[in-house]
């Protein structure tokens, strides 16, 4: 088994210490990120689902203000985003490299397309059921946790899935700023040294990485549809 | 009590007002089933939204118990609604949610534990008919059974009043009829007042006592059910009428010179109808024996609303002319309505 892999795949057997760390860097900070984009992405989509007009908490200018933000930050690409927000991530994390200073920029970078997924996710939502529990006495809070988001909970973890799989393509540019993770390993030695073996193994773990979330999504999704 | 004052409801659709529903007064009284009838787009449903403010009027009041609504707090008018139940068209179930679980909704924070919950809802489901349908969700329900899902939930509170927005517009008129019941039966049973929204005068035949007519947003007529279907006073409660009864007919009938409305001379058609609650009187055969002339009914159609006959016939009558002039007085004199419809004239 070791010689088939040394003969398979030489320049990634040659160097597993650093193959590992890449992967584990990979897996932090799409576990960090990932929890802070969970946080303020259901938060902010939820915000502007309720402040939007007619909504049950309207409030235009908190509405206009996020839906502006959100576009702006939609609209720059990562690699810039990356490089941009360095001193906010200095002032945060107290770093701007390494997998902490990617936090920061992948959070900024995910979060606006995330709020978006909720938003149109939430949007979903039978407006015969909000009137339905208003008619019934229910409070904003109660309509947002019963109703809203129990209500649309497959399409939440539909737009997670989503999300999730983009933020993987995105940690694989976070080496930019020294974040390691499987992307910059492929360019540094795939690309760069012409090792292709390196390339190819990056992505056959980027691909099984994206479809374990993809079934556990569907899966999940499954098992809260009861329409018919 | 719920006092409707003067309620007017603008909308605003891109810098168009639409006048959804101009200075409304109502007075519903405990206990009565009172309905609201008007074409798609009357106001209707807006209306109804203003009395739990749902939709806030732009300008009226609503009074419930003499507690005005208008003036209260958010928090206050939330314990309000829990008293006020509502039934939708759409029924507006919640499809993550089992039936039970559907029920269950509004009884969280009611100060209720889980075994009374569990025993409230069962009762509920059980008041609806629909016990056995506890575990399955929403839309292994026809929309009969979900409409029963909706009253249970709407009841879970024990609310005074009920409001039917188009309950069942969306169903078949069997099961619109088993609705029906249903309602009745909460009205009854548990002194329920319930407010039905409806565009179809069979639901209104079937179980209002009261109704008002609306038409662009205005209330034109307002009364009695059966005042109303026997002295409609203004066209489009009539027209409403018509699609109740079958003694329309005949104008169809006569337009397409049907084979049964072919007269010989001296021959006419009546449509006779009631109008007063004393149609107990054996009056055809009374007529037809009193002036010798005979009548062939082509058809009659009359039903039982609020406990008195309501409807009529449709007759030939024939015999000599004198005589059917005599029984036509007759029947005027006894209070039933007569209008000639087609008239063969007299024999030369």
């Amino acid at each position: 088994m070791q010689e088939l892999l040394n003969d398979l795949i030489p320049n990634i057997m040659s160097k597993l210490p650093a193959f590992y760390t890449a992967l584990s860097d990979t897996l932090l900070m799409m576990v960090w990120s990932g929890i802070f984009i969970l946080i303020f992405g259901l938060l902010f989509g939820i915000v502007i689902t309720v402040t939007r007009k007619g909504g049950i908490l309207e409030n235009n200018i908190i509405y206009q203000i996020l839906d502006k933000l959100i576009n702006l930050f939609r609209s720059i690409p990562f690699i810039i985003l990356l490089t941009a927000v360095m001193p906010l991530s200095r002032l945060i994390m107290g770093t701007a490299i390494n997998v902490r200073g990617a936090i920061v920029p992948l959070v900024l970078g995910t979060v606006p397309f995330f709020t978006r997924q909720i938003e149109s996710a939430l949007a979903e939502t039978d407006h015969g059921l909000i009137e339905a529990a208003l008619s019934m006495g229910s409070s904003p809070v109660e309509i947002i946790f019963r109703i809203y988001l129990r209500e649309s909970i497959a399409s939440i973890i539909r737009g997670t899935t989503i999300t999730l799989i983009s933020l993987v393509g995105l940690t694989a540019m976070a080496g930019v700023v020294g974040a390691g993770g499987l992307g910059d390993f492929a360019i540094r030695y795939g690309h760069d040294r012409n090792q292709v073996d390196v390339t190819w193994v990056t992505v056959i773990i980027l691909v099984v990485l994206v479809n374990v979330i993809q079934v556990f999504g569907g899966l999940f999704v499954k098992k809260n549809t009861h329409k018919t | 009590m719920i006092l409707i004052n003067n309620i007017s409801k603008t909308f605003e659709v891109s810098k168009k007002k639409i006048e959804a529903v101009q200075d409304v007064s109502l007075t519903i009284n405990d206990g009565e089933i009172f309905g609201i009838i008007g074409f798609s787009g009357a106001g209707k449903s807006t209306l109804v939204r203003c009395i739990n403010l749902l939709e806030r009027p732009t300008s009226g009041t609503v009074e419930i118990d003499s507690r005005e609504l208008t003036s209260l707090s958010t928090k206050e008018l939330r314990l309000v609604r829990k008293k006020i139940g509502m039934i939708f068209q759409h029924f507006n179930l919640m499809p993550s949610r089992t039936i039970f679980g559907n029920v269950a909704y509004p009884l969280r924070k009611s100060g209720l534990s889980k075994k009374e919950i569990r025993e409230k809802v069962r009762e509920l489901l059980q008041f609806v008919d629909i016990s056995e349908k506890e575990n399955a969700y929403p839309s292994q329900l026809s929309g009969g059974q979900k409409q029963r899902v909706a009253i249970a939930r709407a009841l879970a509170n024990d609310p005074k009043i009920l409001l039917c927005d188009e309950a069942t517009s969306a169903l078949d008129p069997q099961t619109t009829k088993s609705i029906l019941q249903l309602l009745k039966r909460l009205n009854e049973k548990l002194g329920i007042t319930v407010i039905i929204i409806t565009h179809e005068m069979t639901v209104v035949k079937e179980i209002c006592s009261r109704v008002a007519v609306m038409d662009r947003g205005r209330i034109v007529e307002e009364g009695e059910v059966f005042t109303i279907f026997t002295n409609p006073q203004q066209q489009i409660t009539r027209e409403f009428i018509k699609t109740t009864s079958n003694l329309q007919k005949i104008d169809a009938l006569i337009k397409a010179n049907s084979q049964v409305v072919t007269l010989n001379p001296g021959e006419i058609i009546v449509r006779l109808s009631y109008v007063q609650r004393n149609a107990s009187e054996p009056l055809i055969s009374t007529v037809s024996q009193k002036f010798d002339v005979h009548l062939n009914i082509i058809f009659a159609d009359i039903e039982i609303v609020q406990g008195a006959p309501i409807g009529g016939t449709v007759a030939i009558i024939s015999g000599e002319r004198d005589k059917i002039t005599k029984a036509i007085e007759y029947l005027i004199e006894k209070h039933v309505g007569v209008e000639v419809i087609k008239d063969a004239g007299t024999i030369e």
